[in-house]
């Protein structure tokens, strides 16, 4: 196969799931190890198309239980390395993220969910909510957490996702959804090969004369010891804080706040449009990273406004980490959609009416 | 005349398994009454017939044991 | 004894190889590991290919084997060693690749990547230390238990009616395109060792070649396990495992042409 040049900047339309993958060959994506899932196997089915005329290596894995195992060998040895799977795949490859959350290793998951428990539907979903923020796998760890709500982002958070994943030495994870892996929009692509990367001093990359052996484990079998990498993994956790991001619209003036994350915000930016048409004062805060959460603008938001409206695609799983951030200061309800169903701006509009009264 | 050999057992790290004593074809080897600060008793070399074959060497699974084998030149 | 024979150049056996840490086992005394980890760091030793050299630890009794072997090392999850293996080969292609896991690990928990490791003929050695028990553990069935052997989970012996009977999983492995080079070897004489030993040094010199997966199964013993001395345990391997995993070759590279062909008689 003829190798392709390197790509330069693009403006292109894309498929969320497509540009994801593009994203991924432009940060300079080593590996990627996957097994199909819908709503995500284009990820795959684009890399292998693209990586053996561009750059990298893409392996379809037996399962989620080898690729995330693979995804740690990779990573071990020094590679800037990707999975992506959905809902069901990203449960059983929970036990390879705690022991990569634990070994310190970078790497970029994506989940892009679809509707559960269980086999559930192949519909979009925001249900993986705590599985992606409050460890999911056993043992107290974290992962960089990014919630896009655009196929742009879908884009700029691979290369956030790696950057933060390779400052921090810790997996990164983007929480996207069935409906933002399919849809189609406009999107700036950065040029390729302009995100280097080095492989890490510590990457078994054979032991060579004059340095000691190295060694990727997340055994400690000393509780001293598993302790000490406890200590030091929550000082990690405090350090990631800085990296906070949320965004906040029309909050100034507003008398009823809605929080969502992922394509629901924009859902619920549209349903706050309609409400001022209405004349009910309404503005939206979204979390983009999920873990750090945003506490401090949720917190100091409630200082001024005293009713907030959660908004999930799920049983209500954020609302609990927005109540925690708010502490009490305003009345925080929730609103929810299950199982693959989406919300509509009007059903929104409904419900902050009725808050209202 | 036999090639001579001899060997030095480690028995700090000897765990008294009597793994080289089976495998000692010159029957060299015993348990002794020794015991090292591991709490094991540990093997010695207790007869003058040693070949240095590395037999005992390779079965042990605690590398205790160095061979040592008179060079064919010096052989009478 | 002959002190004049104890200097360097007398020396036939080095106990202290470059390429073990030096760090004394942890293994309980007589136990295989201890014998199969220093031949395999010998071999790295001889080939001069300790730089070069990646290893993948299991979960088991041997998950410490890196404070053991002196080269750079992962320590994977139950079962996995194979899939982390895989990708270290693959985004380092030019370094030398090892697994190593035990029975429970590599043929019950992990069978699916160890199947699927073999069939894409990855280029890596992968050792298999068949000692019929989870060690670590302490001493429940494993997959390669024998059939009437008793263990913490098969108290009035194996049953193969309710409990299934011992899995020969590396003739089930050879018989996959992607296996270039399968062979049984045991640690319990000398000459089986010696064997062991060239074996070994066979696997990472194919693995230069990039023809395939080399899978070694090294018949091994756990006295703790098996509730016996050491010694005992020898002699058990004998009559009781070799019959039902009979040592040698299995599939071995054609000398005329180079292609993995099956070995008569398995
Ligand atoms: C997911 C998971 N399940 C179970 C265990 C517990 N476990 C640790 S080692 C082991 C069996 C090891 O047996 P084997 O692979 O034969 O190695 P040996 O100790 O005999 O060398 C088990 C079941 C684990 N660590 N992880
Ligand atoms: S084989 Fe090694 S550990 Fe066992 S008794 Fe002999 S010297 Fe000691
Ligand atoms: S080298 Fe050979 S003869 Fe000498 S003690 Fe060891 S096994 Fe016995
Ligand atoms: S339990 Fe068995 S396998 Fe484990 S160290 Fe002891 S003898 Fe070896
Ligand atoms: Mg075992």
């Amino acid at each position: 196969m003829e190798k392709q040049e390197l790509k330069g900047k693009e403006i292109k339309l894309m498929k969320g799931n497509e540009a994801l993958a593009e994203a991924a060959i432009r940060a300079g994506l080593d590996a990627y190890f996957g097994y199909p899932i819908t709503p995500q196997s284009e990820v795959m089915e684009y890399l292998t198309e693209q990586i053996p005329v561009r750059r990298g290596l893409v392996l379809q894995a037996e399962s989620e239980v080898a690729s995330i195992n693979m995804i740690y060998g990779a990573a071990g040895a020094g590679a800037r390395v990707m999975t992506s799977s959905s809902s069901p795949g990203m449960s059983l490859m929970q036990e390879g993220i705690s022991y990569i959350a634990s070994a310190q290793l970078p790497c970029l998951l994506v989940n892009v969910m679809r509707g559960g428990p269980g086999l559930g539907t192949i519909q979009p979903s925001q249900g993986d909510y705590f599985q992606a923020v409050k460890g999911g796998g056993h043992g107290d760890y974290k992962l960089f957490t990014l919630a896009p709500s655009t196929v742009q982002e879908m884009v700029d958070f691979v290369f956030e996702g790696f950057r933060m994943a390779e400052k921090y030495r810790n997996p990164a994870l983007i929480l996207a959804d069935g409906a933002l892996g399919q849809m189609m929009e406009k999107v700036e692509l950065p040029a390729e090969g302009e995100f280097p990367h080095v492989i890490p001093d510590w990457a078994t990359t054979g032991k060579k004369a004059g340095r000691k052996q190295n060694v990727i484990t997340s055994l400690f079998i000393q509780p001293e010891k598993m302790e000490q990498i406890n200590i030091d993994l929550q000082a990690k956790y405090k350090a990631m804080e800085s990296e906070v991001k949320s965004e906040s619209i029309n909050t100034e003036d507003a008398d009823v706040i809605l929080v969502a994350f992922g394509l629901v915000a924009r859902i619920c930016m549209k349903a706050a449009e309609l409400a001022r048409e209405k004349g009910i004062k309404v503005g939206v805060i979204r979390p983009i990273t999920l873990f750090p959460f945003p506490t401090e603008v949720l917190n100091t938001t409630a200082d001024r406004v005293k009713k907030f409206l959660v908004v999930e695609m799920n049983a209500g799983q954020m609302v609990e980490d927005v109540r925690l951030s708010i502490n009490g200061k305003a009345d925080v309800q929730f609103y929810g959609r299950m199982g693959g169903m989406i919300p509509d701006p009007e059903e929104i509009l409904t419900k902050l009416e009725s808050m209202m009264k | 005349m036999a090639i001579k050999g001899t060997i030095i057992i480690d028995t700090e790290l000897c765990k008294g398994c009597e793994l080289c004593v089976l495998a000692c074809p010159q029957k060299g080897l015993v348990l002794s009454d020794k015991i090292n600060l591991k709490g094991y008793r540990v093997v010695e070399l207790y007869m003058d017939n040693c070949t240095g074959c590395v037999n005992c060497a390779l079965v042990c699974p605690d590398s205790a044991i160095t061979v040592y084998r008179e060079k064919k030149a010096q052989a009478v | 004894m002959e002190q004049f024979l104890i200097n360097p150049d007398c020396m036939v056996y080095d106990n202290h190889p470059v390429t073990l840490t030096g760090e004394p086992y942890h293994y309980c005394p007589g136990c295989g590991h201890g014998v199969i980890h220093k031949v395999l760091m010998e071999v790295v030793r001889d080939l001069g290919i300790q730089e070069e050299v990646i290893g993948v630890a299991p979960v088991g009794c041997s998950v410490f084997a890196y404070h053991y072997m002196n080269v750079d090392m992962q320590e994977a999850a139950h079962g996995r060693a194979s899939a982390v293996a895989t990708a270290i080969k693959r985004v380092r292609p030019q370094n030398y690749v090892f697994s190593y896991q035990g029975d429970g690990d590599l043929a019950a928990i992990g069978t699916a990547e160890t199947i699927h490791t073999v069939n894409r003929g990855e280029n890596i050695l992968m050792v298999f230390v068949n000692n019929a028990i989870y060690g670590m553990t302490g001493g429940q069935m494993a997959p390669t238990s024998l059939l009437g052997m008793k263990t913490s989970t098969s108290p009035y012996g194996r049953d193969a009616a309710s409990m299934g009977n011992p899995i020969k999983i590396t003739e089930l492995l050879a018989q996959l395109p992607g296996a270039y080079y399968v062979a049984r070897h045991a640690v319990h004489t000398p000459n089986a060792v010696r064997k062991l030993s060239k074996a070994f040094k066979n696997a990472f010199e194919y693995q230069k070649l990039n023809r395939g997966t080399c899978f070694i199964e090294v018949v091994s013993n756990c006295p703790s396990g098996w509730k016996m001395s050491p010694v005992q345990s020898i002699d058990w391997i004998e009559k009781n495992m070799l019959p039902m995993f009979p040592l040698g070759d299995i599939k071995v590279p054609d000398p005329k042409t180079g292609n993995p062909v099956m070995v008569k008689n398995n």
